[in-house]
């Protein structure tokens, strides 16, 4: 057995080890990037300054390049319409495929709960398939399909509805199903598990008291879902507002997302310290979103279901 | 199954025993099958307005399947079911006169208690002012007056069995459908619970069908009890009927505590039947019709309570009486239950009002007794 003094120690680093974990990988890199955010844009190596070394550099130095920090990329992301077009344009297109996405999935999700139980971990496995394939491969197929010799084009043709292909490539349109197809589990997964565990009964009492299948529905299984539907919304809506990969692979030059703008920041103008800001700034805006999320998070776990 | 044979009949409401009357619930050659599962097996039942009816049974035997199909959540597989001369085929369940109250209490865990209990009168569509005095109503009758506004898990198991209860009734529905409403709740308030829901019945004048496995539930509260056993009736009787004249074995074994003994029929005439018992050694004589021959197998049912247990032989060692020894007994406050080990073996039970303080028994373990009975005191059974 061991003795109290080692059992305390085991206690204590096994609380460490996730705080170690943030502080290593989120925080570090946090101020890193914080930093930077507060640098003057340099053509050198690495492209901003000041670089603090503290080693080498003494107290006098140090204050120097202290007060040569800057507030002035987060004046530009105020001042240039370019960032906060953006930033509306992600969040915009974000929301609506939230919104999209809800619809989309809630019937899912609800199909999926209703079905025999032995079907169930079929369904939720076909719903999670899709993730064993490379991301990045699954939005390239996208482009064989929505191209303008694409498949769709080719099905439509030959069906005879249009006779010149439609252009879906490189347009919001492309976005918006790009971010639907590959945040529907994201959504769908919270949703079933909520509305899998839900009692039976409680329609079966709906009923009984006068209710319609449908007033069952709106009256009861929707209002106990809301956590699931908060989770799922959330869970689609934070990844996407800083989604990169689909606009730049899916979306036109006029698809605006403050990823992409993000992106060029960083390496078509290797303007580091820009890019930093817009990351910060995109980081206190979802701070919002993420808080509710975890609010409801907690809610839920505290009302034990 | 004939009451005359109680002597005077004691309740006043009977009607099942009038030919004249109209059942509200007629149940006639219902079935449901589960697969290749038979879950209720051809039943057929009237059950009368005002009526409180129980349904006994064993778990599994198809109480709640029953239940289910009046209220609409399970279709019969066969035969039909009508409510005040309508029938149900077809009719869902929002749209029967019927409201249940859910083993499970089913409360709506996003709404305070007022707000459940005020559910079925917004789906009526009744106007404000009357569901808030309707709402208001129930809360007092179930005394959760000061509950109104929590929500169902800020309330205790009792509680929460009440709101559903004050649910199902706030409707006041032609008939309330009870799924074990008691189960949870522990001895005391069980008793109390039930004596409200009698108090209820009778203030409202509703019908009510209750589900238990609990035969002292059945027994208190109901005009007549179903026992079920395997998809079917055995029996349907009021209490006292059920307990004095039970038509199988199984039912007398089913309620309460009773003593089998088996013996071959040697007479049966003018309601005197004679079973010649290897069990007691002698002859057992007995009051009462049976369908039993000459020759056929038999069992006389009796009551520990109606079993005298002496120490001293009978002056007619060979008619109504069995010899043993004392193996056990049991203590249980207001009785004694005898366990006697019999001469020919076999056991025998007789219980013994404890109208004194027991400080030294009569009679102890290892005793030699004698068991007696009058030939009033049990029946004769042939299943
Ligand atoms: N939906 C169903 N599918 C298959 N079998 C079922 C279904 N519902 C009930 N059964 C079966 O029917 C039988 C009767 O069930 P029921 O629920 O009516 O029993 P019960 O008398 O209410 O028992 P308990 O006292 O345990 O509540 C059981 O054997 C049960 O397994
Ligand atoms: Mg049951």
């Amino acid at each position: 057995m061991a003795n109290p003094l080692q059992a305390q120690n085991r206690r204590w680093i096994l609380t460490a080890i996730p705080y170690l974990w943030m502080v290593i990988f989120f925080l570090v890199p946090f101020f890193i990037v914080l930093k930077i955010s507060f640098s003057n844009s340099e053509i050198a190596q690495p492209p901003y300054s000041p670089v603090f070394d503290f080693l080498t550099d003494g107290w006098d130095e140090s204050l120097d390049k202290l007060t040569s920090l800057t507030t002035d990329n987060y004046l530009r992301l105020i001042q240039d319409s370019i960032y906060s077009s953006s930033y509306l344009s992600s969040l915009w297109i974000a929301g609506s495929s939230t919104v999209m996405m809800l619809f989309i999935a809630y019937p899912i999700a609800y199909g999926m709960a209703r079905a025999p139980k032995s079907w169930r971990p079929t369904l939720v496995m076909m719903v999670i398939l899709p993730f064993w394939t490379s991301f990045l491969i699954r939005v390239y197929a996208w482009i064989a399909i929505l191209s303008e010799e694409g498949l769709l084009n080719s099905a439509l043709a030959w069906l005879g509805v249009i006779d010149e292909p439609i252009q879906i490539l490189s347009t919001n349109t492309a976005v918006y199903i790009g971010i639907l197809y590959s945040y529907l589990p994201f959504m769908v997964l919270p949703l079933y598990s909520n509305l899998e565990k839900m009692d039976d009964s409680l329609i079966e009492a709906a009923k009984d008291l006068g209710c319609t299948q449908i007033g069952a529905f709106w009256r009861v299984t929707f209002p106990l879902s809301l956590p699931g539907v908060i989770a799922g919304c959330f869970l689609v809506f934070i990844p996407a507002v800083g989604e990169f990969v689909i606009p730049d692979l899916l979306g036109g030059s006029d698809t605006i997302m403050i990823g992409k703008t993000m992106w060029e920041e960083f390496f078509n103008n290797r303007d580091w310290p820009a890019a930093s800001g817009v990351a910060i700034a995109l980081l206190i805006i979802l701070m919002i979103p993420i808080m509710i999320f975890q609010a409801n998070e907690a809610r839920q776990q505290e009302a034990g279901r | 199954m004939s009451a005359k044979a109680l002597g005077p009949v004691r309740r006043k409401f009977a009607p099942w025993n009038d030919p004249s009357a109209v059942p509200l619930i007629k149940i006639r050659d219902v079935s449901k099958a589960f697969g290749s599962f038979t879950a209720v097996n051809n039943v057929s039942l009237d059950i009368y307005e005002r009526e409180f009816f129980a349904l006994l049974g064993p778990s599994g035997c198809g109480k709640t399947t029953l239940m289910r199909m009046l209220a609409g959540f399970e279709t019969p597989s066969a035969g039909s079911i009508s409510i005040a001369g309508e029938d149900l085929a077809g009719t869902p369940p929002h749209k029967r006169p019927v409201n249940m109250m859910f083993q499970s209490y089913a409360l709506f865990p996003h709404m305070s208690v007022e707000k459940n209990i005020a559910f079925g009168l917004e789906m009526d569509k009744l106007p404000k002012g009357e569901i808030t005095a309707r709402v208001e109503e129930m809360l007092k009758l179930v005394k959760l007056e000061t509950f109104a506004k929590r929500k169902p898990h800020q309330l205790s198991g009792g509680q929460r069995q009440r709101v559903a209860l004050a649910r199902s009734i706030a409707k006041r529905p032609k008939v309330l459908l009870l799924d074990e409403p008691l189960g949870a709740l522990d001895k005391k308030l069980r008793e109390e619970t039930q004596f409200e829901l009698l108090d209820l019945q009778m203030a409202l004048g509703m019908t009510f069908v209750i589900v238990t496995h609990d035969q002292d539930e059945a027994m208190t509260m109901a005009d007549r009890i179903a026992v079920m056993n395997h998809g079917q009736f055995v029996q349907i009787s009021p209490p006292a009927e059920l307990y004095e004249q039970p038509v199988s074995k199984y039912v007398a074994d089913f309620i309460g505590d009773i003593n089998l003994l088996e013996g071959r029929v040697t007479k049966n005439e003018r309601g005197h039947i004679v079973l010649g018992s290897e069990v007691t050694g002698g002859r057992i004589e007995s009051l009462g019709e049976t369908v039993a021959g000459l020759g056929d197998k038999a069992w006389f049912a009796v009551r520990p309570e109606k079993v005298s247990i002496d120490l001293q032989p009978p002056n007619d060692p060979t008619v109504n009486t069995a010899s043993g020894t004392v193996w056990d007994i049991g203590y249980v406050g207001d009785i004694s239950v005898y366990h006697v080990k019999l001469d020919n073996g076999g056991t025998m039970r007789a219980s013994i009002a404890n109208t004194r303080r027991v400080v030294e028994r009569p009679i102890s373990w290892e005793d030699k007794v004698f068991l007696t009975w009058a030939p009033d005191s049990g029946i004769v059974l042939t299943k």
